[in-house]
């Protein structure tokens, strides 16, 4: 059993406290709420996505630092980036805090955003980091909505 | 067998207490663990868990089906735990006694029966600010089957419900009043006798939620004049699975049946089937029985230590607790009520719920982090969440001071 205060490492307690790309863009190309209904926690995500290109990304809400850091580090990473690397990344970031793939190997893209590989020794807060990807997958599909349930 | 290792020491004799309860030797994250979660579910001590295992291993059947020996028993031991729940109460009959699964679905039962049968387009229920969901969502399926509407009884931010508007609130339309007797969140005990008296004055019967109540302070469901009272076997040092619909008989009498099948049955026909009178026809299908026999062991075990005695330890507890915490700075409890029990909810500024639930985790201090299914006491105080730690008649002050050095250690590692 991880201690819970080894997720607690300096970059996320840093980005809870002054979380980047907080805001909300207006006008936006994308946009999605994310509801954690088993904390409360949720999220507004705004992009502005232009020739298959996430120029611009902000996020607003409320909710733990696992999750706020989680956006901000998200936001930060994700910013000009084509839309299919955004993609493939939610899909690294999701596979490694469910403990299916090996952060030293297996998720290329990530870069230091691997530092929520510990999330998976906490299963309950595994929702609160996936939730700004979750919001991202939905909000680049389209979809308003994203729930971790 | 239920007798706990310290009878007749007084106060209670807790390092005795402890003995009894396996649970609290475990080591978590390389610390022994501080379980000040009681309020969510108490744990049980060693009494009641062999009691139940002793069913299981030599007296297991079914109860009120045949002849045997070995049925007689085990119906006999059921219906003995009753008759130990009803003494608890205070109840005047053990035909008020209803077994359920626990609080939530004695509610539905009530909201179900008694409720389809009173609410009519129109009218009205009436119901606490600081209810738990289960005092709330059963009503609002009701009403919205039947056309009818919720009111909500305020509370003031000390989370002590507002009396005055009461009587105001009270109408010709109002055909039930829920209120719970313990907050869970706020630990607010509500004077729910003299919210009995007020409603009855009007005619309107009252439903008190005692799931947190009972686990810390004697009931006394006749003293109180509660037309129902509900809790669950769970936060009672019980098992999960068991809880109890007390009624008034002359209630339980004119409700119809709820669950139809084998059990609560007086004769099937094709052409006419008639029910068994209170409790048995709210009895469908084979209950169960182990945590039926657990919860009276249950029950044996805390009368034993003795709820007058458990209330002064976890109010000492409670006191202790209280004055450490509201000394840290940017810490607010929530519920700060004159007459509270055993439960404290707090937030500390900067710091989510979840991540000072986690960081206690780490410590070994096992407390609940959450909206406590109570979100609409949460909208009330502006918070998304709150960290509670409860009190049980085994926890101590060390323990206590624990929980306070788990979160200095926390809003160390945030500032």
């Amino acid at each position: 059993m991880t201690d819970p205060r080894e997720l607690y490492q300096q970059v996320i307690l840093e980005h809870n406290k002054k979380p980047r790309n907080f805001g909300k863009l207006e006008p936006c190309t994308h946009h999605a709420e994310g509801h954690n209904p088993l904390c409360g926690d949720q999220l507004d995500l705004t992009l502005v996505v232009e020739e298959g290109v996430v120029r611009d990304v902000k996020f607003e809400g409320s909710g733990c630092a696992i999750d706020v850091a989680s956006a901000s580090l998200m936001t930060s990473a994700v910013k000009g980036k084509p839309v299919a690397e955004a993609e493939a990344m939610i899909e690294q970031f999701r596979g490694m805090v469910r403990g299916e793939l090996d952060p030293a190997t297996q998720t290329p893209l990530l870069g230091k955003l691997t530092l929520f590989s510990g999330v998976k020794d906490l299963p309950s807060r595994v929702k609160c980091a996936i939730l700004p990807w979750a919001t991202l997958h939905a909000a680049l599909k389209g979809e308003e909505e994203a729930s971790t349930e | 067998m239920s007798s706990p290792s310290n009878i007749g020491l007084q106060p209670l004799d807790v390092q005795a207490i402890r003995q009894d309860f396996p649970l609290l030797s475990r080591v978590f994250h390389g610390k022994p663990v501080v379980y000040l979660d009681s309020a969510v579910s108490g744990q049980m001590p060693v009494q009641v868990i062999e009691r139940m295992a002793k069913y299981e291993r030599e007296e297991h059947t079914n109860v009120h089906r045949g002849v045997s020996t070995l049925s007689q028993e085990a119906t006999d031991f059921y219906e003995a735990a009753r008759e130990k729940v009803r003494k608890f109460i205070g109840a005047a009959s053990a035909r008020e006694i209803v077994w359920t699964r626990g609080t939530t679905e004695a509610i539905n039962l009530v909201a179900q029966t008694f409720g389809r049968m009173t609410v009519k387009e129109g009218d009205e229920i009436l119901l606490s600010a600081m209810e738990h969901h289960a005092n709330i969502v059963p009503w609002q399926m009701l009403a919205q089957e039947k056309g009818a509407t919720i009111k909500v009884i305020p509370m003031n931010d000390a989370g002590e419900l507002i009396l005055e508007s009461l009587d105001e609130l009270i109408t010709d339309r109002t055909k039930i009043l829920g209120v719970v007797h313990v907050s869970n969140v706020l630990g607010t005990i509500n004077p729910v006798r003299e919210i009995v008296a007020r409603a009855h004055a009007k005619g309107v019967p009252v439903l008190v939620d005692g799931a947190q109540a009972v686990p810390h302070l004697k009931v006394d469901v006749q003293d109180l004049d509660a037309d129902f009272y509900v809790f669950s076997g769970h936060k009672l040092s019980g098992p999960t699975g068991i809880g109890i619909l007390y009624g008034k008989l002359a209630l339980l009498e004119a409700m119809p049946p709820w669950h139809g099948g084998g059990s609560m049955i007086r004769s099937v026909s094709w052409e006419k089937t008639t029910y068994l009178p209170a409790p048995g026809k709210f009895e469908a299908g084979t209950p169960p029985i182990a945590d039926a026999i657990g919860l009276g062991a249950a029950i044996d075990y805390v009368t034993a230590l003795g709820l007058d005695r458990i209330a002064a330890h976890e109010h000492e507890l409670l006191a202790y607790a209280t004055e450490k915490l509201a000394a840290i700075p940017g810490l607010r409890i929530l519920g700060t009520a004159r007459d509270k029990a055993s439960v404290l909810s707090f937030v500390v500024d900067g710091i989510h719920p979840h991540d000072m639930g986690s960081l206690l985790d780490g410590e070994g201090v096992v407390v609940r982090a959450g909206h406590h299914c109570a979100q609409p006491i949460m909208t009330r105080f502006h918070v998304p969440a709150t960290t509670r730690a409860s009190f049980a008649y085994f926890n101590t002050r060390e323990e206590v001071d624990i929980l306070v050095s788990a979160v200095l250690k926390a809003i160390e590692l945030f500032k």
